[in-house]
């Protein structure tokens, strides 16, 4: 089920160094079409391999002008229905439309933090003894009861 | 040197102590914790074929942790995971997930990952709401949501954004290198048996990778589109596991000799038809049954069938294989199709809720697809499916290789040092490490374990990464050298590159050529193999010994074929590499098939020739090795030792 790019909303990224939905894919998919020698589209993205889309929307949903969008497969899904993602840092908005119509609204929260607040190792204990098999968060381990063994 | 490009790329050598190949849930598990040992003394450097945000099978987000011990022992986990994969299952490592795992998620909600809590009062509130509500977190006593006895729910969709974030930070983007493809690992010149490196290239810029490492952390996640898929046309990227693990880590670690285990066992898990949605939240949350064509529940009416495969039959939850093998019963004596009666669930549900917790829980059933799998989201749209009204219908998957969700493949690892009375079959050195001196895994990677999922995968990365640690403390001399020139490696990672410019212009058609295949059809031919020869949907999952034998010889011209993959750009640079570890994924798999005379699994796959379980005989693993030197394959049985007591994870039978 591939995703496609909006024409007249993707803007290329503006040219930066880093095209959104090119770095995100898990699976290599999107690719800029810089001369527009594969589309006729200069400077817009497209799915280079359509039927190799996982349809996990990781593209959608960082694409910086929501310039991509959903069509279930084609082989087998009836034409109409879409699930459309808003993302923001703390939730995600989802706008799911059925074939006949009738839409559905969905929120959910997606982070409790701010973005790049992780402080990996503050107020952690220091690392204790290298060769234990405590993890260095870890201050005591449980192990199997010997007597249950069978 | 002129301008890098395609055709002529740059070749970049990194040296680093430890590598981790990957950046999915387990390689940031190791990043964090092998991080906080080394200090700055230790050189830590990540390699991702992707971007560490969303990359591996956790990209599009979860909607449930499903290892989260809390109130549970750790060794009734042991238990239901022997069980569920019928009996044949490393206690010490699963254990060892076990004591270990509820630590990575607390982090994960210290980190922000909302987790949805039950408050004081009883209400079940998401994972943003219950702050507000001054609700206590999970390490401080906070009640999660459990949808079963092992999982918890979750507002997952930026699950592994922000597991990444926290890894990224740990080891700093300097020692990241995202983007780059991993294809071998490379054995030392002077020492046997020893990791010294991998080797790899950017599919964004034209530059190959030579590492020298010390130690290796080997973890790119389970094998997927081995099989050819159920989905068709435009859709055969929509299938259940992650399409971009490509068996990675089985290949790559076969390759250099390591020991795998239980390369017979696979997964095919039994979703929500076409758009292969989760149905793990339907069965535990919202309590609802499936049934046949006819209405019937097939599990209660093919109990009697279940009782040849005893005593997992008895197990407190009916193991993962027999429920699909009643189900495959129903579809083959034509009583399909199989539905999920949501209606009745919900409607049940719903009476003894108020309309606004009827709302709530029409999110909650919709989140389930939202969160983790959306394309089903979007073809309920499409088919009109409203699931208080509709019913929808479920199918079982194609078969998938993988070490941390329901399955057991992957390679044979040490185990902890500190578990009271494990055989010397289990440890023989660092914890994690395979059978390959410095070569450590985890996840997917580990096999004869399963059930550990995301959580479990982030923990036993963490196991590892310290591991290494201590490793590389020990080893601190090693000098890694290759056997292999720069040229040589240069000329190996760029094969698929050279056949195509050297040959393209030969024909008209740059994709009909006698001299290369295409990645694309090199995969096609896999999948038909795999499907027709090694018990794919094709047959039924059904195989036998001549099936098989015959299987291994197409498997085998195929596999010489391989050095006729051609890559036209850097994309399908990525995929022919990733082409040639399905074929040895795949390769290992049958073989292992091959080797176990019964049928272990069945609802995953049958021997029809020995159709019944052989507690007996087979109650061991199966471990193999590729010998790196001879190029022969060594299949043999290993012994199986319990550390837990497993007859009470069993019914009394009657
Ligand atoms: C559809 C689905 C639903 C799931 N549901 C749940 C759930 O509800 N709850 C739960 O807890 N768990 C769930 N899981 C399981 C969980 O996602 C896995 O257990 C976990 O992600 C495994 O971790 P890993 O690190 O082994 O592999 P992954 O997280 O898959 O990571 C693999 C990594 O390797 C990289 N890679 C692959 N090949 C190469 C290469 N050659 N070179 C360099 N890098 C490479 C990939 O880019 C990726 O970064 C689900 C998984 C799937 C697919
Ligand atoms: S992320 Fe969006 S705007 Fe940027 S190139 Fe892709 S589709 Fe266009
Ligand atoms: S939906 Fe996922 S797999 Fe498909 S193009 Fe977007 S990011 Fe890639």
């Amino acid at each position: 089920m591939p995703t496609f790019v909006h024409t007249e909303k993707c803007d290329g990224c503006k040219g930066g160094e880093v095209t959104v939905c090119m770095y995100i894919c898990p699976n290599d998919l999107m690719k800029l079409d810089v001369e527009g020698e594969f589309t006729g589209h200069a400077m817009k993205a497209f799915n280079q391999e359509p039927d190799q889309c996982w349809e996990c929307l990781c593209c959608a949903k960082h694409c910086p002008q929501q310039a991509i969008e959903l069509r279930p497969f084609a082989d087998w899904a009836p034409m109409g229905g879409t699930a459309i993602p808003l993302r923001t840092d703390q939730a995600i908005m989802w706008t799911i439309k059925f074939r006949d119509g009738e839409l559905k609204r969905f929120k959910f929260p997606a982070r409790t933090t701010p973005v790049g607040s992780i402080d990996p190792y503050g107020n952690k204990p220091e690392p204790g003894d290298l060769d234990s098999e405590l993890l260095f968060t870890e201050s005591e381990l449980p192990n199997v009861n010997p007597a249950l063994k069978g | 040197m002129s301008e890098p490009s395609f055709g002529n790329p740059e070749i970049v050598e990194i040296e680093t102590d430890i590598l981790i190949v990957g950046g999915g849930m387990a390689a940031c598990g190791a990043a964090y914790e092998a991080k906080r040992w080394a200090g700055d003394d230790v050189k830590i450097t990540l390699v991702d074929k992707a971007a560490m945000d969303r990359s591996g099978a956790v990209a599009q987000g979860l909607s449930a942790i499903n290892t989260y011990i809390g109130e549970n022992d750790i060794e009734d986990y042991v238990r239901m995971v022997h069980a569920d994969l019928m009996g044949i299952t490393r206690d010490d490592l699963v254990y060892d997930v076990g004591r270990h795992v509820d630590d990575s998620v607390h982090l994960f909600e210290e980190w922000g990952l909302p987790i949805w809590k039950t408050l004081d009062d009883g209400t079940r509130v998401d994972g943003a709401t219950w702050q507000k509500k001054g609700g206590k977190m999970l390490k401080d006593g906070g009640k999660p949501v459990r949808s079963g006895r092992w999982q918890i729910m979750i507002n997952g969709e930026s699950y592994k954004v922000i597991v990444a974030e926290a890894a990224k930070k740990a080891l700093g983007m300097e020692n990241i290198y995202e983007r780059v493809f991993i294809i071998k690992y490379l054995l030392d010149a002077n020492e046997p048996n020893r990791i010294a490196g991998a080797i790899g290239f950017s599919n964004r810029e034209h530059k190959l990778y030579i590492f020298k490492a010390n130690a290796i952390l080997n973890v790119c996640g389970g094998a997927v589109n081995i099989f050819r898929p159920r989905t068709t046309g435009e859709g055969m990227g929509r299938v259940w596991y992650p399409v971009w693990n490509a068996g990675s880590t089985y290949a790559m670690a076969a390759e250099v000799g390591a020991e795998l285990t239980m390369m017979e066992n696979r997964f095919v898990p039994t979703r929500f038809k076409d758009g292969y949605g989760p149905v793990g939240a339907w069965f535990l949350l919202f309590k609802s049954k499936a049934q046949n064509g006819f209405g019937e529940d097939y599990i209660v009416k093919n109990a009697e069938m279940l009782k040849d495969f005893s005593p997992y039959d008895e197990a407190a939850v009916v193991p993962t294989c027999l429920r699909n093998h009643a189900m495959l019963k129903e579809m083959k004596d034509g009583r399909g199709p199989i539905y999920m009666d949501t209606p009745t669930a919900l409607k049940e549900l719903s009476e003894t809720l108020t309309p606004k917790e009827v709302a709530h829980l029409e999110a909650e059933a919709w989140e389930d697809f939202l969160d983790m799998c959306i394309g089903q989201a979007s073809l309920w749209a499409c088919l009109n499916i409203r699931p208080e009204k509709d019913k929808s219908e479920l199918m079982p998957t194609e078969p998938y290789l993988l070490g941390s969700h329901s399955g057991c493949s992957g390679i044979w690892a040490s185990g902890p040092s500190d578990l009271n009375g494990q055989p010397d079959h289990y440890h023989w050195g660092y914890n994690r490490m395979t059978t390959v001196k410095g070569l450590f895994t985890a996840g997917d990677g580990v096999g004869a374990s399963g059930h550990k999922f995301s959580s479990g995968s982030h923990a036993e990365g963490r196991i590892a990464g310290k591991s290494m640690v201590r490793f590389v403390r020990d080893h601190k001399d090693f000098k890694p050298s290759f056997k292999e020139s720069t040229d040589e490696l240069v000329e190996l990672i760029y094969r698929p590159v050279r056949n195509f410019l050297e040959h393209k212009d030969k024909t008209t058609a740059i994709d009909i050529n006698p001299n290369y295949i295409t990645p694309r059809m090199f995969q096609m031919r896999l999948q038909k193999i795999m499907d027709e020869y090694v018990a794919g949907v094709a047959t039924y999952y059904q195989t036998n010994k001549t099936l098989l034998e015959e299987g291994l010889k197409y498997l085998t011209m195929l596999k010489e074929d391989a050095v006729k993959m051609r890559a036209k750009d850097l994309h399908e640079l990525l995929r022919a590499w990733e082409n040639y570890h399905r074929v040895w994924a795949a390769e290992a798999h049958l073989r292992h098939i091959l080797f176990r005379e019964e049928t272990r699994y069945p609802g995953f796959y049958y021997r029809a020739d020995y159709p019944g379980l052989d507690e007996e005989n087979w109650h061991c693993f199966v471990n193999s090795r590729y010998n790196p030197e001879t190029g022969e394959w060594e299949l043999k049985k290993v012994e199986w030792v319990p550390l837990v007591e497993h007859s009470t994870g069993f019914k009394p039978s009657a």
